[in-house]
């Protein structure tokens, strides 16, 4: 898995529950690594014993877990960069959805070695979407099902998110928009203020 | 043109299609400014309305009218505000409307500027055709900003990493003996069990030459060479030190006969004066060696005993070079026989200057 996953599940980890919190997962986990290096590759089971220790450690189940990393790696102020690139997606959150597509590649265009689920959105009835999610491993939806809701916010959306589970290899979200504009959304402009 | 080849499109429509064009009649005054442009251009001023009141046009440098645009048309073109010269386009001049003297409708685009237009006007996605990659190339400029910090980052950890791994290396990666601070590890260590030891400084003779004569990488193989010498002629326990440039510090534990230092020493040079192979030369060096036990020293005080080494050392180097000597607090009574035992190793002062490096046929 590359380094730039294992580094936010890191990121995530140590700074929701603090440095003691996930030295104590890094050594349930025994995975031998204090901290990853975000341009890295590491071994696929280094980031699934990671989640196990977490849940373990944590006492919540890998699929809350992934859940609050995917609205940690949106809404979290460090993580700027990743809600930006998101950002750049659409205009309104139906363009989103529909730059998820997309996202593999764009992702690709600027980490060549950076596997991201492939995603396919469906339109359902009404203002509804299912939204496809198949990756190199299994499990990993509940990460996007986070970023999802983060971003509903993030463009003022109302949604109502749910996950339809998993059928050979293949993970489905279904999304429904009850509210376009909601609430009013966090600006976003394509040029980033001088940092 | 027949009617088939002709298109007709609604003006807002052209404005969706294409949101930085511009609509210029034939006296050069702008007839219509398709939004985003407008929103560069801010509100109108009567005073200048014509294109090359606002525009400067920078390739090609002869279009001075709109007569020698529309004789450019075509071809790419160079623009930029005159208001803001940090705002550079690209753009392309056709021909609109019937008739030789019609319209000309010029398309605009920012190209690479579009990084500093976009933020300095504060455009957003719906100010660009969706056909337009200004957006991704936002995107891309952006994402590359965010992974190389993340690589600079990983570089300047691993340059840590390196200096830090450097400072504790004990080795000398030249030679593979080992360093002056491993040397200062050991020493503090002997000295600190009152261990009895010898120390041995080996300086090359006629090394100087090799390297101007030869050249570094030659330099380099005779250092290489030595210190095979110096392992061979040592026990396994004893540690060989390349100290500087071509100074050499043998340390043995528990060693301090005399005789046995002085038969070791005399190996040494005569090992080290076997002529070296180095590409299609051969180099000669010899060495001279100063020597002291910790008898002699109430307490084995390393720093004083390096520097009666060193002393022994020149001592050496003064009679003559290619011999050895003993120094410390009992050394005059050794240097006499150090220096009576030199014939028996190293041969006489001849030839140790013959000893010079040297081609061989």
């Amino acid at each position: 898995m590359h380094g730039l996953i294992n580094r936010s599940i890191e990121a995530f980890l140590a700074e929701t529950y603090g440095l003691e919190a996930w030295r104590a997962i890094v050594a349930r986990a025994g995975i031998g690594v204090e901290s990853f290096e975000p341009m890295l590759t590491y071994p696929p089971e280094v980031t699934e014993r990671l989640l196990a220790g977490a849940a373990a450690h944590l006492d919540r189940s890998r699929e809350q877990i992934l859940e609050d990393l995917g609205t940690y790696l949106v809404s979290e102020p460090r993580m700027q960069a990743v809600r930006r690139l998101l950002r750049f997606g659409g205009e309104s959150f139906v363009d989103f959805l529909h730059s998820l597509e997309e996202l593999r590649d764009r992702a690709r265009l600027a980490v060549p070695d950076l596997e991201l689920p492939e995603l396919e959105l469906h339109p359902a009835a009404g203002m509804a979407y299912t939204l496809d999610i198949r990756f190199e491993r299994p499990g990993f939806g509940p990460v996007l099902q986070g970023m999802l809701r983060a971003m509903a916010d993030d463009y003022g959306a109302l949604v109502m998110l749910d996950h339809l589970g998993a059928a050979g290899g293949c993970e489905r979200l279904r999304i429904e928009l009850l509210d376009a504009a909601f609430a009013e959304g966090r600006r976003f402009e394509l040029c980033a203020r001088a940092r | 043109m027949p009617p088939s080849d002709c298109l007709q499109i609604d003006r807002a429509r052209l404005d969706q299609l294409m949101p930085m064009h511009l609509v210029v009649a034939p006296c050069g005054s702008i007839r219509h400014m398709a939004p985003t442009i407008r929103r560069i251009l801010g509100p109108p001023d009567p005073a200048r309305t014509r294109i090359f009141d606002l525009f400067e046009i920078r390739r090609p440098r002869e279009a001075r009218c709109t007569g020698d645009l529309r004789r450019l048309a075509g071809v790419t073109l160079g623009l930029r505000l005159k208001e803001r010269p940090g705002t550079t386009f690209k753009g392309l001049a056709v021909p609109v409307g019937p008739g030789a003297r019609g319209d000309l409708l010029v398309n605009l685009g920012f190209g690479i500027s579009a990084v500093d237009a976009v933020g300095h006007y504060r455009l957003t996605a719906s100010d660009f055709a969706p056909t337009d990659a200004t957006v991704e190339l936002l995107y891309l400029a952006e994402a590359n900003r965010a992974v190389l910090t993340e690589s600079r980052n990983l570089n300047r950890r691993l340059q840590g990493a390196m200096i830090a791994a450097e400072e504790q290396a004990f080795t000398d990666t030249l030679t593979g003996l080992k360093n002056r601070r491993a040397m200062e590890h050991i020493l503090t260590r002997l000295a600190g069990a009152e261990a009895d030891f010898a120390l041995m400084l080996v300086d090359l003779d006629f090394f100087k030459q090799v390297n101007d004569g030869f050249g570094h990488a030659a330099g380099d193989h005779v250092l290489q060479s030595v210190a095979r010498t110096l392992i061979s002629a040592t026990r396994a326990q004893d540690a060989v030190v390349r100290a500087g440039g071509d100074e050499f510090v043998l340390i043995f534990p528990g060693l301090t006969d005399r005789e046995r230092l002085a038969r070791i020493a005399g190996r040494i040079i005569e090992g080290l004066e076997k002529p070296i192979a180095v590409e299609r030369t051969t180099c000669r060096i010899s060495a001279s060696i100063g020597i002291v036990t910790t008898a002699g020293y109430g307490h084995p005080d390393p720093e004083a005993m390096l520097r009666d080494a060193d002393a022994a050392l020149y001592a050496s180097k003064h009679a003559g070079r290619a011999r050895f000597a003993f120094g410390g607090p009992d050394a005059a009574q050794t240097r006499e026989a150090a220096g009576e035992e030199r014939a028996t190793h190293a041969g006489d002062n001849a030839r140790a200057d013959q000893a010079a490096p040297g081609r061989r046929a």
